[in-house]
């Protein structure tokens, strides 16, 4: 048996089932759920990895199989990377940025915690987009205001969700919760621009000994 | 010895096949004729109007043209305002296509004393019943209008002193640039320095005020800006100004085209007689000219209309100064297609100054060639044409096969699968007219098509409606039923 072989063969299927399964229950009891996810570890990163991916797999459904009503794609320039950096990128840049924050701001949460809060939150856009994959097929354009309101409401439920998980996993007041959150926007920029910044002057530098290089090259070739 | 005759004959027939000569749909690519797809990224065309004529001064015998800035059609005759020479040029068109001088104007009869130009910048030529033929010029540095008759004898001028003192900034000169007059005999004017609209002026020649000016736009951002200005700043001329109109025509229907350099508003617009904008913009953009763009060869940013023509049958033509393109638009604003650019040679432009439309003909001056280059319809064109004209008569049926006409010449052309999802969907066809909406991109239409294939399949198939429901309710209650029985005999 080879170590992958024996990896998943130790695998508890059952476990794992809840573990996933509970993403459920966190979406309708948010408060006492996101408090049992870490505190009673009724939650895995297993299953908070596999949500992520559902939901850039979903993503991706949604974006291909939807009407072409809601959802014009040019398939010329379609990119499933960007998808993927769209559901990834947000979800590190929290996760750490709310991690800094919060351990000044005497947070119980671990980074890993943070990152199975945001991802057990992302189970209701998960449903809804499998939802509005169908549901576009069978309404016309003149009624797509139930299709956008239930994009609405899932974008709502997630944010109320992750409200809730920060809450609960750093053992916050509701205030606190709000303004800690708030707060990781603002560190995301800040990260965002460092990164930026990195790349442009690094590049400029690159570019710098390049022209160099070539100067050199040119002048020692015309002797 | 078999197969190898056979190679042998292929290869002859393949060889002499590749010698014939190609010949691409429509009439040739020689004017880079493009329209946008359903994504708007700029598609080949076939040719839409070909170069009937490209006609220089010297041609007609009269020496160059001198950067000529305005040119109107009236009838047969095209009257051009040949402004650096002083002068304006009749020529005439003769039905053979030939064309010939009619007459060069050097001054204009002021109760019979010859007067001359400086500089005129803009001519009109009365196409309505009351008033045919009578004449106005834009004798711009002579900050005057002459009203004059076919004879060119004065009617009536226009200066500054039939302004309102209000009118104009006192430092300010009076400079008319492009004229149009309407079939009651209202004189709208576009005028250096005036960011107000159009001056209009009554038949007698009275200021009657200003028409038509676009709205400001100041988006909440820009007000934020100005909010965190200095009162320096703000006194340093942070205003927000309207746009200044940089041409005039009027169309067949009695509307105004009023073209803009600007960015900030709609940069043609067609206004009625109270100056308010009555375009219809159904397209996917707004008409602009172009809706793509990148920065090759130092020409940049969006398009810069100089002109507008309305056609016989509601189109219109813009003028691009940016590219030296010329876009045509259908009466719902779609982009048909758009020809032309920038160079010296037949049918390219190098400095766009104005347009107009004798018919389907179109003539585009040239300031700094001193050049007309007069347009007209391709095969293709005409095809595109005669397919408008009939859908928008409702002849559907008609219009479908010119439409399929048009796609078979260029599969190119989205608006076509329009046309033909149109007609497809007056004629009751829902489920082909969404395939062709589908391949435009249309959602808006796609979604009508579709809500009535969605009626006739609900019709059709509602039987499924009454299983799957009449399942849901009787099927729960019997399995209970049997359920019960089942424990009960069980348990006996």
């Amino acid at each position: 048996m080879t170590a992958v072989g024996r990896y998943v063969g130790n695998i508890d299927w059952k476990k794992y089932g809840r573990e996933l399964r509970f993403s459920l229950y966190t979406m309708r009891r948010p408060l006492d759920g996101f408090w049992d996810l870490i505190h009673e570890k009724r939650g895995s990163m297993a299953a908070a990895h596999t949500l992520v991916a559902l939901m850039f797999i979903t993503t991706l459904m949604w974006i291909v199989l939807t009407s072409f009503q809601f959802v014009p794609v040019n398939m010329e320039t379609f990119n499933a990377w960007w998808t993927l950096g769209m559901n990834v990128v947000p979800i590190v840049l929290f996760s750490v940025a709310n991690w800094c924050l919060t351990t000044l701001f005497d947070g119980k949460g671990k980074l890993s915690h943070i990152y199975m809060g945001y991802a057990y939150a992302l189970a209701p856009q998960i449903i809804i987009n499998i939802v509005q994959i169908p549901l576009s097929h069978v309404i016309t354009f003149d009624e797509g205001a139930i299709f956008w309101s239930l994009s609405t409401i899932s974008y709502l439920w997630f944010l109320l969700l992750l409200l809730c998980a920060m809450k609960e996993i750093h053992d916050y007041s509701f205030s606190k919760a709000i303004l800690t959150s708030i707060l990781s926007l603002a560190v995301i920029s800040i990260m965002v621009f460092i990164f930026v910044m990195f790349f442009a002057v690094v590049s400029d530098g690159v570019a710098y000994f390049v022209s160099l290089w070539q100067e050199a090259m040119l002048r020692i070739q015309r002797g | 010895m078999k197969k190898r005759l056979i190679c042998f004959s292929l290869a002859l027939v393949l060889s002499i096949v590749s010698l014939l000569p190609v010949y691409a749909t429509g009439s040739g690519h020689q004017l880079h004729t493009f329209n946008y797809n359903e994504w708007n990224i700029p598609v080949p065309s076939p040719d839409a109007y070909r170069v009937a004529d490209f006609i220089l001064g010297e041609h007609l015998g009269i020496g160059h043209f001198n950067n000529p800035r305005d040119l109107q059609v009236h009838g047969n005759l095209l009257y051009v305002a040949d402004t650096e020479n002083h002068r304006i040029v009749i020529n005439e068109f003769f039905e053979d296509g030939t064309f010939d001088v009619a007459d060069v104007v050097e001054h204009v009869f002021i109760d019979g004393v010859p007067s001359t130009f400086d500089r005129p910048n803009g001519i009109f030529v009365s196409p309505w019943a009351f008033n045919y033929g009578e004449i106005w010029i834009a004798d711009t540095h002579n900050n005057r209008i002459l009203h004059v008759d076919s004879d060119w004898n004065l009617i009536t001028l226009i200066d500054r002193s039939k302004l309102e003192r209000s009118a104009l900034e006192e430092h300010n000169a009076f400079l008319p640039n492009k004229i149009a007059v309407d079939f009651s005999g209202r004189i709208f004017v576009q005028a250096t320095h005036v960011n107000r609209g159009l001056m209009e002026f009554d038949h007698d020649g009275y200021f009657a005020g200003y028409m038509g000016a676009p709205d400001v736009t100041v988006t909440p951002w820009e007000r934020f800006w100005r909010m965190l200005a200095t009162r320096e700043q703000r006194d340093r001329g942070w205003l927000f100004v309207p746009v200044e109109y940089n041409s005039v025509s009027i169309d067949r229907e009695g509307f105004l085209m009023v073209t803009t350099a600007s960015e900030d508003v709609e940069s043609v617009r067609r206004l009625n007689a109270m100056g308010s904008d009555v375009m219809i913009r159904n397209g996917f953009d707004d008409p602009q000219g172009d809706t793509w763009w990148g920065s090759a060869g130092h020409i940049g940013g969006p398009s810069v209309l100089v002109a507008a023509t309305g056609l016989p049958n509601g189109t219109f033509v813009v003028f691009d100064s940016n590219r030296g393109r010329l876009f045509k638009y259908d009466t719902q604003g779609h982009m048909l297609y758009a020809w032309a650019g920038t160079g010296h040679h037949e049918g390219f432009f190098m400095n766009p100054s104005a347009l107009d439309s004798m018919g389907f003909d179109l003539f585009a001056l040239d300031a700094q060639m001193g050049a007309i280059t007069r347009f007209v319809l391709t095969e293709y064109g005409t095809l595109i044409n005669e397919a408008l004209e009939l859908y928008q008569r409702g002849h559907y049926e008609e219009s479908y096969t010119l439409w399929r006409e048009v796609l078979r010449m260029n599969g190119n052309f989205q608006h076509a699968y329009g046309g033909v999802a149109r007609a497809l969907l007056r004629r009751g066809y829902y489920r082909q007219a969404m395939h062709y909406f589908r391949l435009t991109n249309d959602n808006s239409n796609f979604g009508r098509a579709f809500g009535f294939y969605r009626r006739i399949w609900m019709e059709e198939n509602f039987w499924i409606f009454v299983v799957v429901v009449g399942v849901l309710v009787i099927v729960p209650p019997v399995v209970k039923k049997v359920l019960k029985v089942r424990r009960e005999i069980l348990a006996s």
